[in-house]
């Protein structure tokens, strides 16, 4: 039988220390809704993810209740457009008008994002894609909860560096279209990725891939809370004490997050795909990833042994979460986002934290440099050449990484960015301005790395 | 098969918790398998364990209601939640 310090434990956890579910993301394939006509083509996405997501909402509201753990978002991902879309959209203002149809339908069923406004372009371009690409700033500021990715590289094909430098335009104009707009910076609802998942189900960069079945049920936990008040009880124990620690609690905040997924598919009906054990922060106080990283012993992220204790923390996390789940999947790491986690801001307002820091940390753990706001003078081809550096380390090391960077137009360093909500706020960080305009102009692709020779 | 729910009530003790909360579980044909209860610092604090296989009403309303009973009436916070999310964790 269950016990009473038991049930006191994890009802702390939930109350306490933010421990909830994360997503529910259902991933729809949208390949069988492909047609030549704009208008038909439009009208069967509405209608198949209509039908098969009419009930999400509802369904994780009632888990939710029967459980007592809060499950915030509900969201929704789609087939890459770029690949439905590539027969019927001849401009990039038809595949706006898809966006639009995703965002009415998403809204319609009551989901909190729907991601998959996507081109997976990691070798080569279609017309298609490129379309698609250059349709974004324009499709993410007259929507408000579709969400884009772009796959621009893996370790199997190399890097697409004509999409990299069309990519550090496309993120440069989306800032200014929505400054224009006075809308949210597009640029928080869009990320690029080497070796993008396929069954990711946090935004911006959840899509459903083409690997996928027809519907499936993807689950994201969270817990960075949980983790740091775990640690607070070994401060100052050895490393296999800390290790043990956040093994075990990656192990219960994994398992609540089967059991949700399970009980989602069940109610639902579809199948349940996997859980990403990632450890995602929100700007809540005490819901930090930062905060662990300075409660294993550092004054602020970024200090000196950061590196260090992330990869220790991420490969804990997994540890521990591999045991706890039949299918684990998604990104599955410690998320490091700047202005969704209060103690990286902190850490980056004292000058704890830099780019090139977060760089590093992004070698060891899931994702990337994310959510990061820069001048909104930076220029695109010093976006490219950050978003350059950030997919060769992806590519060389088998890894996802991805970068969801954010010029504020008008702001400069040490302003801050208020993004709202789930998104937080993020102060302006210097970005190295030294010249790669020669490197990033060059046509075609870096090539595939060798996978021997390994030093 | 039983389903069994956790029913955890905190809050400041008073003369007759335990009373409303059993008359209200066997009104809705609840039967009660097991009860701890500790006082910490003037806090009452009881957990039980109970069988809903044979619930009159929508899990989801009785949690409610129960939660009502506790904010309401007695001035203790209730909470009802199905035992699978402590199985989960907590055994292996």
């Amino acid at each position: 039988m269950i016990t009473i310090g038991e049930v006191a434990e994890t009802n702390a956890m939930i109350e306490k220390e933010n421990l909830d579910v994360r997503t529910i993301t259902m991933g729809i394939s949208l390949l069988d809704c492909a047609d030549s006509d704009l208008t038909q083509l439009r009208r069967k996405i509405h209608d198949k993810i209509y039908r098969c997501a009419k009930d999400l909402v509802r369904t994780g509201e009632e888990i939710s209740r029967d459980f007592g753990i809060p499950i915030v978002n509900k969201r929704i991902s789609v087939t890459p457009i770029a690949l439905v879309g590539a027969s019927a959209c001849k401009t990039s203002a038809d595949f706006v008008s898809i966006a639009k149809t995703l965002d009415e339908t998403a809204k319609e069923v009551g989901v909190n994002f729907l991601g998959g406004y996507s081109a997976l372009v990691s070798k080569g371009m279609t017309p298609a894609d490129e379309l698609l690409i250059r349709s974004i700033p324009e499709a993410l500021t007259t929507t408000d909860i579709v969400c884009s990715s772009v796959n621009l590289g893996s370790t199997k094909t190399g890097i697409d560096m004509d999409a990299v430098r069309l990519m550090g335009s496309v993120i440069k104009e989306t800032a200014e279209l929505s400054e224009k707009r006075n809308v949210l910076n597009g640029d928080s609802k869009l990320v690029v990725f080497c070796n993008a998942p396929d069954d990711n189900p946090f935004m911006a960069g959840a899509f459903h891939g083409v690997t996928e079945g027809d519907v499936v049920l993807n689950v994201g936990v969270s817990g960075p809370g949980a983790v740091k008040a775990a640690l607070e009880n070994v401060r100052g124990c050895d490393f296999e004490t800390l290790s043990e620690t956040i093994k075990k609690t990656a192990f219960k905040v994994t398992r609540v997050g089967q059991l949700v997924a399970r009980e989602a598919s069940k109610r639902l009906g579809y199948p349940f795909g996997i859980v990403d054990l990632s450890l995602a922060p929100t700007p809540a106080v005490g819901d930090s990833v930062a905060d662990i990283l300075c409660e294993m012993g550092l004054e602020y992220a970024g200090a000196p042994g950061t590196t260090a204790a992330l990869a220790m923390l991420n490969d804990q996390v997994k540890k521990g979460g591999l045991m706890a789940s039949s299918y684990v999947g998604g990104l599955s790491g410690a998320f490091i986002p700047v202005s969704e986690d209060q103690g990286m801001i902190n850490a980056a307002n004292a000058g704890a934290l830099t780019i090139e820091k977060l760089e590093a940390m992004t070698c060891v753990c899931s994702v990337g440099l994310d959510m990061i706001a820069i001048p909104g003078d930076t220029k695109a081809t010093t976006i490219s050449g950050i978003i350059a550096d950030e997919m060769a380390l992806g590519m060389v090391n088998q890894k996802t990484t991805a970068c969801r960077l954010i010029p504020v137009p008008g702001k400069k360093v040490g302003d801050v960015a208020e993004f709202g909500g789930l998104l937080g706020h993020a102060p302006i960080m210097p970005v190295n301005n030294f010249d790669c305009s020669r490197f990033v102009d060059r046509r075609g692709r870096i090539p595939a790395p060798v996978h021997s020779f390994k030093n | 098969m039983q389903e069994r729910a956790i029913i955890t009530v905190v809050g400041k003790d008073t003369v007759g918790i335990i009373a409303k909360v059993c008359g209200y579980l066997a009104e809705n044909g609840i039967n009660i398998l097991d009860i701890s209860q500790t006082i910490v610092q003037g806090y009452f604090n009881m957990m039980m364990i109970v069988d809903i296989t044979s619930l009159k009403l929508p899990f989801d309303e009785f949690s409610t209601q129960l939660s009502k009973l506790g904010s309401e009436t007695i001035g203790v916070q209730i909470r009802c939640q199905k035992e699978a999310i402590f199985d989960a964790m907590h055994r292996i």
